[in-house]
């Protein structure tokens, strides 16, 4: 009997440790499943931040770029440049037939031309002598120095050629070869080219739509918030409207699209694919959320405050707007920048207003078409090359990025400056 | 030119909130009392000055386009057009007047292009001069009115709150936005698809729309066995179901752990990490599921001898499972939390050990709050759009197979509305009848679970 009791609180107790073990088990595979994430992403990732260039030596032949003698700054920028480019890539083996050319011309960027135009433009001295200039390389050349690219595939299964790796080599023997910081990933817009694109356009949208954003959904949120909690009468109509927000903060993100493919393009005929209309789009969406934190750091003031302002003479108005109102910023502002936080991170709607164009130059404005930062990870996540997948883990590096900071921001003006009351 | 027109009113405005604080103060110095602070003098006549521009100014929005556009085609009237006729003349007027136009130029078009900018530009200065001329006299009249005993106060908070009123109609606006984009176009669809095709038929395969030549006329039998939604339906619920296998052990076993186990530090820690799976983006996901996920299914798949695709149903799920782990576990952790002391402290007292006690007291206290919180994380499950983008397939496959790929309603309207879209093709219009129906869907399942944790909320405050 008295054995019989203790099995039976043995088993009690190895089931209370098995459930304390789930629990741990569950914890543990949550924040395995963040670390496998984040290792993931940053180790595709980080070499996106390294650009590999050729050091090709250039010969400015004034004849070859059709420049008279001594020419003016507007000469130079109007040269032929094509011409030397070709030569000083061709040069690199003196041996090479027709086609061979060809592939030398495709082991750097289509920008070669540019790059070499850029280094005379520095220093027009250059005229008639030879240089080493960087040539950004390929992304396949780029991807193979950096050791993503299988080489042992057969010829014809990659991008590379036997050729190209042959010249290739030999450049890095001769320590022509050079990897740098890619600081072009930062300052280029989008491009076809891996080796070229850039996040500066996408980059810019981001910013400009969550600007509209802040610019239209703070100030409606904070008087929609204010009415609600102070003035509002308790009736049908006011409950009528609180179901509406807690309603539309759990409305999936992508019929926040439609709303804007169907009304804002649609009906007030607004600009497509511009940061305006997403900016717009984002702004419906970050309504409720911040109303909800307005609300709840309003209600947070103790009443003592509004009694005390009260009974000194100030009107309802001056009580809420002067002492109410302020107390509560702290709790209202870090809510602002949690919701634009989500916003920035959105994607579905974006797309259905059309900001999944493809943009090359950098919006100086919200009513330039532009993509942002999840849209850009969504079109080059769906592009083929390989060059690309780097650069997504790169760009959600830095998505990710500016979401810690807001979140860490919103932290910190909580703890600083919000009032603890008791 | 609005611009500097509304530049110059709101320096008017600043300039009548000074003099009517001026005069409140030359008031103040006769020694005669105020009945407000000299500040609400300034705040009233600043009112006089942006009510009438505002309505001006939505006046104009509203009438000048109608009354332009009459004034260029009544040169047209007389004429035998049509009013599509009437309306492309308009419509190639105006492109041609902002130098958009690509097509051949006749002399009519180019004689009313003419004629509307010099309209337009009669509009705009008449507009800056009524407005200004108006707001001057009104502010005028309002300083004049303006005396010790005059009330200024009360009218400038019942200004202000019905500004305050006003801003608090936009969550409503936003809803009836919501349904007013949807609605038009889901009546046009099930006017050329049946309803009953769309909610009972099995093959989806709206590209057959598109394959249309945009002469020919609208023919209700080409697009029988086109848009049968069962497929776009079963996947949605099928992936959702797959990620809350993932999410609902997961995350609520950390929530009960959080609430009842751990200690102070432990949740200090781990339950902001949690958190942090919230706040990645989406996009992010959809590019994990895509690129380690799917293929590493695959792989693990191919050596077991399975027949497994690289964008499956269970790659998408599973990683979207992730996802909402965090909101289970921290709704679960609050839920559980907010039961009373009391009721552990007697089933403690009884002699149960704490897993017996969260069995068997505690989680069925919560159960209503917990079935809410799942049934949120359901609700995001089916509205995820980019994970099922970018992970699983876009074709409709009506199969329960976690390992094929199916779509959802998300993925479908995606892929429908990318690129240009041509309204009044029943091919857009059938992503608006998918927006429709998640709408639908969501919103009950919003509004139950929301109901369910408040009515739990009540109980036990």
């Amino acid at each position: 009997m008295n054995k019989n009791k203790e099995q039976l609180l043995n088993k009690r107790y190895k089931a209370e440790k098995r459930f304390r073990l789930y629990g741990q088990g569950a914890i543990f595979m949550a924040l395995l499943f963040l670390t496998i994430f984040i290792f993931k992403i940053f180790s595709t990732g980080y070499s996106a931040f390294q650009k590999t260039w050729l050091i090709v030596p250039v010969t400015f032949d004034a004849e070859l770029m059709m420049l008279e003698q001594n020419p003016s700054k507007e000469d130079l920028k109007d040269a032929d440049y094509y011409d030397i480019a070709l030569k000083s890539m061709a040069d690199l083996d003196p041996n090479a037939n027709e086609d061979q050319e060809n592939e030398l011309k495709r082991m750097v960027s289509y920008f070669f031309e540019r790059e070499i135009k850029r280094e005379l433009l520095n220093d027009p001295s250059l005229i008639g002598k030879t240089k080493d200039v960087y040539l950004t390389a390929s992304d396949d050349l780029d991807q193979v120095f950096k050791g993503n690219y299988p080489r042992d595939l057969p010829e014809d299964q990659r991008r590379v050629t036997d050729y190209q790796l042959k010249i290739f080599d030999q450049l890095v023997e001769l320590g022509k070869v050079e990897s740098k910081f890619n600081l072009s990933f930062f300052t280029y817009p989008d491009s076809r080219e891996a080796e070229l694109a850039g996040i500066a356009s996408s980059f810019m949208g981001s910013i400009f739509s969550i600007l509209v954003c802040l610019m239209i959904a703070f100030p409606v949120a904070v008087l929609a918030a204010i009415y609600l909690e102070e003035f509002a009468p308790k009736n049908r109509f006011t409950d009528f409207i609180e179901v509406n927000i807690n309603n539309l903060a759990a409305v999936p993100s992508i019929v926040f699209g439609l709303l804007g493919l169907g009304i804002l393009l649609a009906v007030f005929q607004l600009p497509r694919s511009t940061p305006l209309v997403g900016g717009i789009t984002l702004s419906l969406m970050t309504l409720p959320t911040i109303i909800i934190a307005c609300r709840a750091s309003l209600k947070a003031v103790p009443p003592s405050i509004r009694e005390a302002a009260l009974a000194m003479g100030a009107s309802k108005m001056q009580t809420t707007m002067h002492h109410t109102v302020p107390l509560s910023m702290p709790g209202t502002l870090s809510g602002t920048i949690i919701g634009l936080a989500q916003a920035l991170g959105e994607t579905a709607p974006l797309i259905l207003i059309g900001m999944v164009a493809f943009v090359n130059t950098i919006p100086g404005s919200p009513l330039d078409p532009a993509a942002s930062l999840p849209v850009q990870i969504y079109i080059w996540a769906e592009s083929a090359e390989r060059g690309f997948v780097e650069k997504v883990s790169a760009c959600i590096m830095v998505l990710l990025g500016f979401l810690i900071i807001m979140n860490l921001f919103a932290q910190i003006i909580r703890h600083k400056f919000e009032k603890k009351w008791s | 030119m609005n611009l500097i027109l509304f530049t110059f009113i709101v320096l008017l405005g600043f300039t009548s909130y000074y003099f009517g604080r001026r005069k409140a103060y030359t008031i103040q110095s006769t020694n005669k009392r105020l009945t407000a602070l000299p500040q609400f003098y300034g705040y009233y006549l600043a009112i006089w000055c942006a009510i009438p521009a505002f309505i001006i100014f939505s006046l104009w929005a509203i009438f000048e386009p109608t009354i332009v556009k009459l004034l260029i085609l009544s040169d047209y009237s007389n004429q035998g057009y049509l009013d599509d006729e009437l309306n492309l003349i308009y419509e190639k007027t105006k492109a041609l007047s902002r130098g958009q136009f690509t097509g051949e130029i006749t002399p009519f078009i180019e004689a009313s292009a003419e004629k509307y900018l010099s309209l337009r530009s009669i509009a705009q200065s008449s507009k800056a001069v009524i407005v200004l001329s108006i707001i001057i006299a009104s502010v005028a009249y309002a300083y004049k009115k303006i005396s010790s005993n005059s009330r200024t106060r009360e009218p400038v908070e019942k200004f202000l709150k019905a500004v305050l009123f006003t801003a608090s109609l936009a969550a409503i606006l936003t809803t009836v936005g919501i349904v007013f984009s949807l609605i038009f176009q889901t009546i046009d669809f099930f006017k050329v698809i049946p309803l009953f095709d769309f909610v009972f038929g099995t093959h989806w395969y709206p590209a057959k729309a598109f394959v249309r030549d945009s002469s020919e006329a609208l023919d209700p039998t080409m697009y029988s066995d086109t848009f049968g939604a069962v497929p776009i339906f079963a996947g949605t619920f099928f992936i959702a179901f797959i990620a809350m296998c993932v999410a609902i052990p997961i995350g609520l076993m950390s929530g009960i752990y959080l609430a009842e186990y751990a200690s102070v530090k432990v949740r200090q820690y781990a339950k902001p990490l949690i958190e942090i799976l919230a706040g990645i983006p989406t996009v992010v996901y959809g590019f994990f599921a895509a690129l380690t996920v799917g293929p590493f299914l695959k792989e693990i798949g191919n050596s077991m001898g399975l027949d497994v695709s690289a964008e499956s149903a269970l790659a998408a799920g599973g990683v979207m499972g992730i996802m909402i782990i965090p909101f289970i576990s921290s709704l679960s952790d609050d839920v559980i939390t907010s039961v009373p002391q009391s009721l552990r402290d007697g089933s403690y007292a009884m002699g149960a050990t704490k897993s017996e006690t969260i069995k068997k007291v505690i989680f069925p206290a919560a159960l209503p709050g917990i079935v809410g919180s799942i049934l949120l994380g359901v609700s995001r499950a089916i509205g995820e759009t980019m994970i099922v983008v970018m992970a699983s397939g876009l074709a409709a496959n009506l199969t329960l197979n976690p390992l094929e790929s199916t779509s959802t309603i998300t993925a479908q309207i995606v892929v429908i509305l990318i690129g240009d879209q041509a309204f009044g093709d029943p091919k857009t219009q059938a992503a608006f009848a998918l927006g429709m129906s998640l709408f639908l869907v969501t919103l009950c399942l919003n509004i139950v679970a929301l109901r369910v944790v408040k009515k739990y909320r009540e109980k036990y405050e």
